[in-house]
């Protein structure tokens, strides 16, 4: 197993918000948290990155990761795309692809990485020498799953995708993140809103309430349990 | 005519270094939100540094060289020793570390070399550049050096993968660390640059005003006013306003009747205060806006 989870508790000063958290997700799945506002979803991500204070354990490839520092994390292959994109904003949009391959040996690969990057988002070659910060939403966040794909990583991690995006937009979001796991083998823990779309993509699906996993089930199942979707995931 | 031409030379030239310290403030400004009001005092050691090794015998490039590489070093250790522990602290205890370190330097500067003047020699020489003695060999060197340390700081940003490393960590720290960036050892990258940048400008001003622990009081104030008229955003700005803030003093001092030589300084706080009134930003920095 890629990545394991067991025991998780996460706290922000003195509040406490995930409780023995448990999953677990392997190379090249696809797998999603859901849940409310508040139930802890960002918060499992930025345990995995070392962002919060965390008791329990985290393991990838069998090496126990918890407390390690964001930039240890980062360097076994573990790309986040966080909440709100993380974009560097005044930078250019090639400088914010080049960030992305930052722990990466210099050199040819990365280059053509960008080129392979650009032929996913054509939009962003266009803009290429522009700032990031003059870019829609939408290629904002074309731009955050290409920068975190620079990075060649063996984990994806997807903070709300969807997050302030027209629907068409969000719909070739998701084709094009289909295509690069298939194509890659990437894995992917995508924390959603928008839960119908989530449960297309993903396999498997953990639900969230107040900090705790409440479900544990195949996407295909909690998409049709009837009384789930309209409790929970609000469809 | 000849006297503005030649007050504006001369402006020109103590601007480059009120343009070097900018540059060092603004350094460290961009990497932990903080002025460094011990700047001043870190360069006037490392121009005793210099002063000592030609003391002991060292030509002058050598002594220049080694100064400019043990400030580097000196620059990182004090991000690591005294400031990464209270990175997270309030402002307050950031400011009295500046101050502790300030008053540290200045007096152990005092204890080790003595307070008596002292001269110190330039490479360019004093003869008059050209026959009007509109500006003399020192000064262009200063102006020289300057405009050669902002183009090196240049392709360093712009042209290599560290100093976009930097730049990133400077401008977004929690993304930075996303990709993979030591953020600290980018921000005591930036302090041993700085430092670097001080230890130039020390040795440069040093001719002019003569080497004792106070020398860079003054200097140091005038490269506020430069920063904060350029912007603390923006490092070629704040070089901008370090050559501005030497010709409006020098203008100020020969053209104003009643500022002459005595309050020259004030104008540096005249300026500092009428921009924080008028453009808080500088003329050439970012505002910062934050989504809520």
């Amino acid at each position: 197993m890629m990545l394991e989870v067991a025991g998780l508790d996460a706290f922000y000063g003195q509040n406490q918000a995930l409780y023995g958290v448990a999953f677990s997700l392997d190379d090249g799945h696809i797998r999603t948290l859901l849940g409310a506002n508040g139930a802890g979803k960002t918060t499992i991500l930025r345990a995995i990155c070392g962002m919060v204070r965390v008791a329990g354990d985290i393991s990838f490839d069998g090496k126990r990761i918890s407390g390690w520092a964001t930039e240890d994390v980062v360097r076994l292959g573990v790309a986040h795309v966080p909440e709100g994109r993380g974009t560097f904003l005044r930078l250019s949009v090639e400088e914010n692809l080049q960030l992305g391959a930052m722990t990466r040996k210099a050199g040819r690969k990365i280059a053509d990485d960008i080129e392979r990057i650009y032929v996913n988002f054509p939009r962003l070659k266009e803009r290429r020498t522009q700032q990031a910060g003059t870019l829609s939403g939408g290629e904002q966040q074309m731009l955050a799953v290409g920068r975190a794909l620079m990075l060649r990583p063996r984990l994806l991690l997807l903070d709300e995708p969807s997050f302030g995006l027209a629907p068409l937009i969000v719909e070739e979001l998701f084709a094009i993140l289909r295509r690069i796991n298939a194509e890659t083998g990437v894995a992917m823990l995508i924390v959603e809103q928008n839960a119908a779309l989530a449960l297309e993509l993903a396999e498997h699906a953990y639900l969230l309430e107040t900090g705790r996993v409440v479900m544990d089930a195949p996407a295909a199942i909690v998409g049709a349990d009837e009384s789930i979707r309209r409790s929970y995931l609000g469809y | 005519m000849q006297l503005l031409l030649q007050e504006v030379m001369a402006g020109l030239a103590t601007g480059a270094i009120y343009a070097c310290m900018a540059l060092a403030v603004v350094m460290i400004y961009q990497a932990i939100d903080h002025l460094n009001f011990a700047q001043g005092e870190m360069a006037m050691f490392s121009t005793f540094i210099a002063w000592q090794l030609m003391a002991w015998g060292q030509p002058y490039w050598v002594a220049f060289v080694a100064s400019v590489i043990l400030s580097f070093i000196g620059g990182v250790l004090i991000e690591r020793v005294l400031f990464r522990p209270i990175h997270n602290a309030p402002v307050l205890s950031s400011l009295v570390a500046f101050i502790a370190l300030f008053s540290i330097l200045n007096s152990s500067a005092g204890y080790i070399w003595d307070y008596t003047i002292k001269t110190f020699p330039t490479p360019f020489g004093t003869k008059p550049l050209f026959g009007n003695g509109l500006i003399d060999a020192h000064e262009a060197g200063m102006i020289g050096v300057t405009l050669g340390l902002l183009g090196l700081l240049y392709l360093f940003f712009r042209g290599t993968r560290l100093g976009l490393a930097m730049r990133a960590a400077a401008a977004n720290p929690v993304s930075a660390r996303l990709v993979g960036i030591r953020v600290g050892w980018m921000t005591a990258l930036g302090w041993g640059m700085a430092a670097a940048i001080g230890a130039v400008a020390g040795m440069l001003i040093a001719p002019v005003v003569f080497l004792e622990p106070n020398m860079m009081l003054g200097v140091l104030l005038y490269g506020f006013a430069g920063a904060v008229l350029g912007g603390l955003t923006s490092p070629g700005g704040a070089v901008l306003g370090g050559f501005a803030v030497g010709i409006i003093e020098n203008l100020a001092g020969t053209f104003i009747p009643y500022v002459g030589r005595e309050l020259k300084l004030t104008i540096a706080l005249v300026l500092i205060v009428v921009v924080l009134m008028f453009r808080p930003s500088g003329l050439f920095g970012r505002s910062v806006v934050s989504r809520v």
